[in-house]
């Protein structure tokens, strides 16, 4: 399966769209996949100021649990209310409605260690095998 | 010997594994074999095992003594049909309910559990248990550093002194700081430098043992809940005495995010110490860094009402290292004793309990103190114990060697934990505790104090 | 047509199908107290201000009690009712008389408080079961203080941090060393006391491996978790020189008790070289687990580390009819108390009641029939399931769903809601966690060679059903008061109490 264009993928399963300097952070359909039925999803505070790759907070599902690495730096802008009623949403739509969180970034310019679309898909597929 | 196999089956069943005899199963590398027989006892028929273990109960001679022991582990009335249930072997040959399916009724005796814990501290969510009332102020302690990030907890020195001393092993391991309040003249805990502790920014926790281990209770007024509510550390309210928890205002009531504390009141033996239950409950905004087990209620598939041990995610089995608290095992059966209690007793049975233990433990101030020589030590309101200072001269190790030497265990000495008041002691009277023990005391006690002065003359 | 389309299960029919209201929705106000003589109004006793202003519990009748209760127990699967093959929980038949012994009231009715002069009785009982532990496991002493195993875990590593700090290593020796195969619970523990966990994978043989042990220890070793035999159920056969290589670097060798009932009297930690270790009485000494809990989890230490232990410690004095027990509190170099008051003492009772009933022989021979046991049924299912690790188990071993389910879209799962329905309690799955599809069954040694053979032609037919129709077996369980629960919900929409009806 392809992943979706446009975007940049971590070796932890996150995925980040960068729009000048506000970049938005989900987990990849892989990761939803592999946790199963996602029960609750610990954000970081907007406001809050963020380390590249830090562990920022953690996504719950019934039997499994996963912290959260942030692939980009920066202030936490903005978190996506809808997940505290409706965390399924991670499930349903993992690089649409199920986003996590924005943050400014700092740099504007690509931030280092992350993986195109094609390079994740390899990881991916290793790691499916 | 409880191994069902006969030699027969023995050798029938090491044919089918490949192993030539059970030693060649359990054997392990030459260097670390046993190198010489071990000196264990031999087996004992039951027949004589009763009689030994008889034999250990009767050195007990404690059991032949009126008892005014309290302070942390209280003797209650636990009628019949609680153990009668309780023992039941579904009950106590069960393991921890991982599969809902074959365990609903110990899953909905736990939620119901939870339930009475909630309504009877007034917060929103109480788990399945912790071990005993010490460990769940460390864990209730961990919880709150967890919130706030912050590296230090405020306690009162009022709480049980192993309940704090518990508190202090776990905080040793964690690097964390606990401080302490010290005891007002009137047996509370001195609040009156809590604004200034309170705004260091330090403590993620206060804790106050209410009624503390003096008896008293002790719960902040408005204006320490105002401080301690605009000041960021979590008020922890403790509990030694469950069944003061259906006298008096509940913890939420003053403000309490976490109440922690000891259920062994409610119908669980005192064994010498254990096993007791701890119990744990929270405000909402704590649900999911609550340590150990939680029952939830679902549905099933065909979407009848089911019960299934849920937010586990928080427990060591699946974060590991991250987890809320390492608990496993907990105290299920203690905890369904004392739910089967309360759901005996019931709400009208515990309140005339209640009743009972304030108003033994009030004859029993009123008779002690009518002793020359005998005050109160302090003066706050309590509920089924208080400490009571002996006369000048004397101490409470004194007194209550003589009252032992009258078949009396007249209370706790309170210089075992607190060195300036070796005067004191700690007396307790339950719904148990009768008219005649409460005059017997009443008359040992003046007749040690005639014999001290008679000698002092 | 196969068993399972009419499934018995092992719960009272009559019960399965009725729902059991919760005690809140029963009763009436004023129907309770039966118990106590009349006090005076409780408003008229509590202190003026300090009163609760509503006590919402129910009051039902003694009888509706017993019935509630006793329709709950008959909701639920225990060793009493049947076979209980989970694996790493040791669920043995626990003797009655251990409880009979514990509810004698001359320990029942014993306040932790009382002089010790007047607790002889209680202190000789638990002084006398540390010192049986400590020849029993090879190490020098005993505390019975920690509640469980993974209470005894924490206070262990309490104790290596201790240690380590007054040897002024504390700053450095930061990491505990816990092998993939390990309960949860020991690097939950670790964290407990601020320590690194590094985890280490398993080798092909399923063992810890010696390089990789070699490779991972150096001056910021402070323990090495093992337990042995392992999750697995195999003996970890290198463990003297896993050991050394962990002495060498200057750490501490830990033994996790739970799988103890697999070498009990035929090997002990301490000639393995040990220097810490837990027990889960409520396992292998057969106190019951009452649904989880109360256990009783006693530490065990080598001669160096016993200045460190929990407080209090029971103490002896005098020799042959002249002893005398105490506690002793002051002892500067101990972790501290781990709980209120000094033990699980009923436990104490259960254990030392099993212990000589059983005798050190016997103990043995409990150990070598749980490992006959486990070969026995292993051996058996290894005609209709993979085993992964094809060789002579200890107390327990794995199978794994792995090729099952590729075949037949069955899980691990899915098999043990099968053995629900026939009367029988799923082993462990998906535990541990290196195994994909896991059942892990631990037979113990009180089962008879028929409850076995009955077993095994249980699941040899659940896995066949399996094969020729899976739908049945992903259908299962239907012979239980309940199918299966849907979790997602309950931790999406957490209901966790009862919440009285608001009052208009």
């Amino acid at each position: 399966m392809a992943q979706p264009e446009g975007l940049l993928y971590s070796k932890e399963h996150e995925w980040t769209k960068i729009e000048g300097d506000l970049a938005t952070v989900g987990i990849t359909d892989y990761a939803q996949n592999s946790l199963g039925d996602i029960v609750y999803v610990e954000l970081p505070r907007v406001g809050q100021v963020l380390k590249q790759h830090a562990s920022v907070g953690v996504v719950e599902s019934v039997k499994a649990v996963s912290d959260l690495f942030t692939p980009v730096g920066g202030e936490v802008v903005e978190i996506n209310g809808a997940l505290e009623g409706d965390p399924a949403l991670v499930n349903r739509e993992p690089f649409a409605g199920g986003w996590l969180y924005r943050v400014r970034v700092a740099d504007a310019s690509a931030p280092e260690g992350l993986l195109s679309p094609a390079d994740y898909e390899a990881l991916v597929a290793e790691g499916a095998h | 010997m409880y191994t069902p196999h006969t030699e027969s089956e023995i050798r029938e069943m090491l044919a089918e594994t490949g192993a030539n005899s059970l030693d060649e199963l359990v054997a392990v590398p030459p260097a670390i074999a046993i190198k010489r027989p071990l000196e264990l006892p031999d087996a004992q028929p039951e027949t004589t095992l009763v009689r030994t273990m008889e034999g250990y109960a009767a050195r007990n001679e404690a059991l032949g003594y009126s008892s005014f022991l309290g302070a942390g582990a209280y003797r209650h009335y636990c009628p019949p049909v609680v153990m009668s249930l309780a023992m039941r072997g579904e009950f106590v040959t069960s393991y921890t309910p991982y599969q809902a399916e074959y365990s609903q009724g110990y899953l909905q005796a736990i939620y119901e559990w939870q339930s009475y814990i909630a309504l009877l501290t007034g917060l929103d969510v109480a788990n399945a248990s912790v071990y005993d009332g010490a460990t769940a102020l460390a864990e209730g302690a961990i919880m709150a550093l967890n919130a706030t990030g912050r590296r230090a907890v405020l306690v009162s020195r009022a709480i049980h002194p192993n309940y704090r001393a518990v508190l202090r092993t776990y905080c040793r391991g964690l690097d964390v700081e606990v401080d302490e309040l010290p005891v007002a003249a009137d047996g509370t805990t001195d609040l009156s430098t809590l604004e200034a502790r309170l705004a260091e920014g330090r403590y993620a926790a206060l804790a106050l043992q209410t009624p503390n281990v003096f008896g008293a209770i002790d719960i902040p007024a408005p204006e320490a809940r105002a401080l301690i509510e605009k000041s960021g550390t979590i008020p922890i309210a403790v509990i030694g005495e469950a069944l003061a928890l259906a006298a008096l205002a509940t913890p939420a009531s003053w403000g309490a995010q976490i109440a922690v504390g000891e259920a062994q009141s409610f119908g669980v033996p005192l064994e010498y110490g254990g096993p007791y239950v701890g119990f744990m409950a929270a405000t909402k905004e704590h649900l999911r860094r609550i340590p150990g087990r939680l029952v939830g209620k679902t549905v099933d598939a065909e979407g009848r009402n089911a019960y299934v041990l849920t937010l586990q995610a928080r427990e060591q089995h699946i974060r590991r290292e991250k987890a809320t608290s390492n608990i496993c095992t907990n105290q299920a059966h203690c905890a369904l004793v004392a739910t089967i209690y309360l759901a005996a007793l019931g709400a009208s049975g515990l309140r005339a309990c209640a009743a009972l233990n304030l108003a033994r433990t009030q004859r029993l101030a009123e008779v002690v103190t009518a002793v020359p020589g005998f005050s109160r030590a302090f003066s706050a309101p309590v509920f089924n114990e208080f400490a009571v200072r002996v006369p000048a001269g004397t101490t409470a190790a004194e007194v209550l060697a003589g009252l032992e030497a009258r078949r009396i265990l007249g209370g706790v000495d309170l210089g075992r934990w607190y060195p300036e008041l070796s005067d004191c002691i700690l007396m307790c009277a339950t719904e148990l505790t009768t008219d005649g023990e409460i005059d017997a005391l009443a008359a040992a006690l003046a007749s040690i104090v005639a014999r001290e002065t008679a000698a002092v003359r | 047509m196969s068993a399972l389309d009419t499934p018995a299960g092992a719960l009272p029919a009559t019960m399965r199908a009725i729902p059991e209201p919760l005690i809140f929705e029963s009763g009436a106000p004023g129907r309770a107290n039966r118990y106590f003589e009349a006090a005076p109004p409780l408003d008229q006793l509590v202190p003026a201000g300090h009163g609760r202003a509503e006590l919402p519990l129910p009051d039902n009748s003694e009888l509706d009690v017993v019935r509630h209760f006793t329709r709950l127990s008959q909701r639920t699967f225990a060793i009493d009712l049947g076979f209980y093959p989970l694996g790493s929980c040791t669920m043995k038949y626990n003797p009655k008389v251990n409880d009979a012994m514990a509810a004698l009231p001359g320990f029942r009715d014993l306040h932790p408080l009382a002089p010790d002069a007047l607790a002889q009785g209680a202190l000789a009982a638990m002084y006398d079961l540390e010192r049986i532990l400590a020849e029993l496991f090879g190490m020098a002493a005993f505390s019975l203080n920690p509640s469980a195993g993974a209470h005894a875990e924490l206070t262990a590593l309490l104790i290596a941090k201790a240690y380590f700090a007054k040897k002024g290593e504390g700053a450095t020796r930061r990491t505990v060393i816990v092998p993939d195969t390990a309960h949860g619970t020991n690097p939950a523990s670790a964290a407990m006391v601020g320590f690194d966990v590094l985890s280490l994978k398993s080798n092909a043989r399923g063992r810890v491996d010696l390089a990789a042990i070699l490779d991972a220890v150096g001056d910021d070793t402070a323990v090495c978790m093992m337990t042995n035999p392992n999750t697995l159920g195999l003996f970890e056969d290198q463990i003297a020189e896993i050991a050394a290589a962990v002495h060498a670097a200057g750490g501490l060798m830990y033994y996790d008790g739970a799988n103890a009932n697999a070498l009990m009297g035929n090997a002990r930690p301490g000639d393995m070289g040990f220097d810490l270790m837990h027990l889960n009485l409520h396992k292998t000494f057969s106190i019951p687990h009452g649904g989880g809990g109360a256990g009783l989890g006693p530490i065990g230490v080598a001669a160096h580390l016993v200045d460190f232990l929990p407080t209090p410690v029971v103490a002896k004095a005098g020799e042959n009819g002249t002893t005398s027990f105490t506690l002793e509190f002051d002892r500067p170099d101990s972790v501290g108390p781990m709980r209120s008051f000094w033990s699980n003492f009923a436990h104490v009772v259960r254990a030392l009641s099993y212990v000589l009933s059983n005798g050190g022989e016997g103990l043995a021979k409990v150990s070598q029939l749980a490992v006959l046991n486990a070969n026995y049924v292993r051996v058996k299912v290894r005609e209709f399931l993979e085993t992964p690790y094809d060789e002579l188990c200890r107390h327990e071993f794995v199978a794994s769903a792995q090729d099952l389910k590729r075949e037949t879209g069955v899980r691990a799962l899915d098999l043990a809601k099968a053995l629900l329905d026939r009367g029988y309690h799923a082993p462990t799955i998906y535990f541990p966690l290196l195994v994909p599809e896991c059942l892990m069954i631990e037979p113990t040694e009180t089962e008879s060679k028929e409850t076995l053979d009955a077993f095994i032609a249980t699941f040899r037919d659940v896995v066949e059903t399996a094969r020729t129709n899976p739908q049945a077996v992903l259908d299962a369980p239907v012979a239980t008061p309940v199918r299966r629960v849907d979790e997602t919900r309950a931790a999406r929409e957490p209901n966790l109490r009862w919440v009285p009806p608001s009052t208009p």
